[in-house]
């Protein structure tokens, strides 16, 4: 299992290490160079210049991807061009970061609450209604564009019938403590119940829409991970062993069939920071995503250089996570 | 995973008869399979359209004909009329003509980038499994850094490195994208071939290594990669729509495209959600052709 581990993370290191060769390389290929490019095109001719000499243009190339690296690894990762003009990259990011993984996270929760059940039942009545209306669903739901459907829940719900919140992650004029940056939790550590409800309440929508990416896919998975192991001999034997129906789905039909869906959440990871993206822009939620689509309206280099470096260090991470914890689980997968 | 259709008992074959190919029993068992042909009958009418949309529009998608009764100040755009059946659009030109004509960059787009990202996938794949090794280890680390990345990030950062945007780096980049996956797949089931019976038969036989790879092991790993490609006509048709989106879409909008159409309208969702609903309706239902044609398949071949 060590000997597992410590490769899967000799990979991940590998992977982080070309990643980084790659933002660089990506910075430096913008239009206008990476000078135009942090500064923008109405920088001054002197400010240009001594932005040239802290970056180190004028050094050798290898030396130059060096102090790129030195300077990210010492926190300087940079000013915001645009998305907050003027301040460090570093804190753009620690402030919206909260906000990301808590909309992640609800989606996350409602995706597997309503997925992992509904995938179950579909599976144990084939070919009944709930079967067929889901597999339509699912396909449904892959072919709309997660920002549709963001634009419908808003128009709905927040526009027209005006249950909800059209945008941002708390309402104006609602003074709340701040603790973690985690709105909803905030509101319960305070016990200020008021802020809490109304962080919650602009939460639901934002989270509905991510939501439908990983819910189509752990719905089929689930479904069809059941199917599989509803056909194992051993779930026969079990049967022949006069083992209740109750006993035989909880542990032997439930917990192998999640083992695939326990993965398949981690491969989700990358459809969900790319939803975050679109859902946050929509909704004017402030988190990451809506940096970064800001970003790459108003090219504010500095700002998405990090992010998406943070995002694809995220998900090698959780993939890291969810591999090393699935061969715990399954010997076999230690090769 | 991939079961996710009911599959039927294969027919019996009548004693005498030959049995037919795997093509064609394969294609007897699609003809009869509901979501094949729902598929089948979207992307059909869709091509259709696509094809005969110059003589089906009423009008010139590039005029304003109607900029008249469009006021930015009161929020007003034309309203259906007659002669115009789903009204204007925020330039006041024809909604209708524009979803009609649209069809065309949409396959454009779709096809375009499908193919070039396939073309990619199918060199790297192909000289990663052929030659396993080195180079399918070196080929494989690029593809896990690139497929590290999420799709849509890495579309948009391709598309920033062009100074000029057009409909054309909006192809390239979601079809870059597509590369690593297309590698992915075809690597997988030419390494398993390697040591199949047919490809050391023809080994044995003294068969040229060129001629293994194209003519026995890549014919036999292309199953998989037609359903990934049938997927990925959906997937490139939702990613640009994405990327028009956040900005980074053709910033010339005389050649109308529907998710360009759909990036447009967000400005006026609120008021107008018309002018969003017609391109978003007209790519889920494409999107979800494509889609039931690849699951259908999957399930089947």
């Amino acid at each position: 299992m060590l000997r597992y581990a410590v490769r899967r993370v000799g990979q991940l290191l590998l992977v982080v290490a070309a990643l980084s060769v790659l933002l660089f390389a990506w910075l430096r290929s913008l239009p206008g160079g990476p000078v135009s490019a942090l500064l923008g095109d109405r920088a001054t001719a002197e400010s240009r210049a001594a932005l040239a000499a802290t970056l180190g243009l004028d050094q050798p190339i290898p030396v130059q991807y060096l102090r790129f690296l030195h300077r990210a690894a010492s926190g300087d990762l940079g000013i915001s061009t645009g998305v907050q003009r003027g301040e460090p990259v570093l804190s753009i990011l620690l402030q919206r970061l909260p906000a990301t993984i808590e909309l992640t996270l609800a989606a996350i929760l409602l995706a597997v609450a309503a997925g992992i059940p509904l995938g179950y039942l579909a599976a144990r009545h084939r070919g009944g209604w709930l079967d067929s209306a889901g597999v339509v669903g699912s396909l449904v739901g892959v072919a709309v564009p997660v920002f549709f459907l963001a634009f419908l829940l808003k128009f709905v719900f927040a526009v027209q019938l005006g249950w909800l919140p059209t945008s941002g992650r708390q309402s104006a004029g609602l003074d709340a403590t701040r603790v973690t940056g985690f709105f909803v939790l905030d509101g319960l550590l305070t016990r200020e119940w008021d802020a809490a409800w109304d962080a919650a309440a602009h939460l639901v929508l934002p989270a509905l829409a991510l939501a439908s990416i990983p819910f189509a896919v752990i719905f089929r998975i689930t479904r069809g991970a059941v199917l599989d192991v509803l056909g194992e001999d051993y779930v026969r034997t079990a049967y022949a062993k006069g083992l209740t129906a109750g006993v035989i789905r909880r542990r032997h039909v439930l917990r192998n069939a999640l083992l695939p869906v326990v993965t398949t959440i981690g491969l989700q990871t990358g459809a969900l920071l790319s939803g975050a993206v679109l859902t946050e822009r929509v909704f004017a939620y402030q988190g990451v995503g809506q940096a970064l689509a800001i970003g790459f309206t108003l090219r504010d280099y500095a700002v998405l250089q990090v992010v998406i470096l943070a995002a694809a260090m995220t998900y090698v991470l959780v993939n890291l996570v969810v591999d090393l914890s699935y061969a715990l689980i399954d010997p076999r997968l230690r090769t | 995973m991939t079961d996710v259709l009911a599959v039927d008992p294969v027919p019996p074959v009548a004693a005498g008869d030959t049995p037919p190919s795997r093509a064609t029993s394969a294609w007897r068992r699609l003809r009869r399979d509901p979501l094949f042909l729902a598929g089948a009958t979207i992307i059909l009418c869709f091509l259709v359209v696509a094809v005969l949309a110059p003589w089906l529009a009423p009008h010139d998608p590039a005029a304003r004909l109607l900029e008249s009764q469009v006021s930015r100040a009161r929020n007003e755009i034309p309203p259906p009329q007659p002669g115009f059946p789903l009204g204007g659009d925020a330039d006041g030109r024809d909604l209708l003509s524009r979803m009609l004509l649209g069809s065309r960059q949409t396959l454009l787009v779709a096809v375009l980038a499908t193919v070039i990202g396939l073309g990619g996938g199918l060199v790297l794949g192909t000289l990663a499994g052929a030659l396993a090794g080195w180079v399918d280890a070196v080929l494989m680390r690029m593809v896990d850094v690139m497929l590290a990345i999420p799709s849509l990030l890495l579309a948009v950062s391709i598309g920033v490195l062009f100074v000029q945007q057009s409909r054309f780096t909006v192809i390239l980049a979601v079809a870059i994208v597509q590369i690593p996956v297309f590698a992915r797949l075809l690597r997988g089931s030419m390494l398993a071939q390697r040591v199949a019976d047919h490809v050391l038969a023809a080994r044995a036989l003294g068969v040229k290594p060129a001629a293994i790879v194209l003519r026995h092991m890549l014919p036999n790993s292309l199953g998989p990669v037609i359903v990934q490609t049938t997927l990925v006509l959906a997937v490139a048709i939702i990613e640009a729509a994405a990327l028009s989106f956040l900005g980074l879409g053709a910033p010339d909008d005389s050649v109308p495209e529907w998710g360009q159409m759909l990036g447009t309208a967000q400005d006026v969702i609120d008021s107008h959600p018309q002018l969003a609903f017609w391109p978003a309706g007209a790519i889920i239902t494409v999107a979800l052709g494509f889609t039931l044609l690849g699951e259908a398949l999957r399930a089947r071949a």
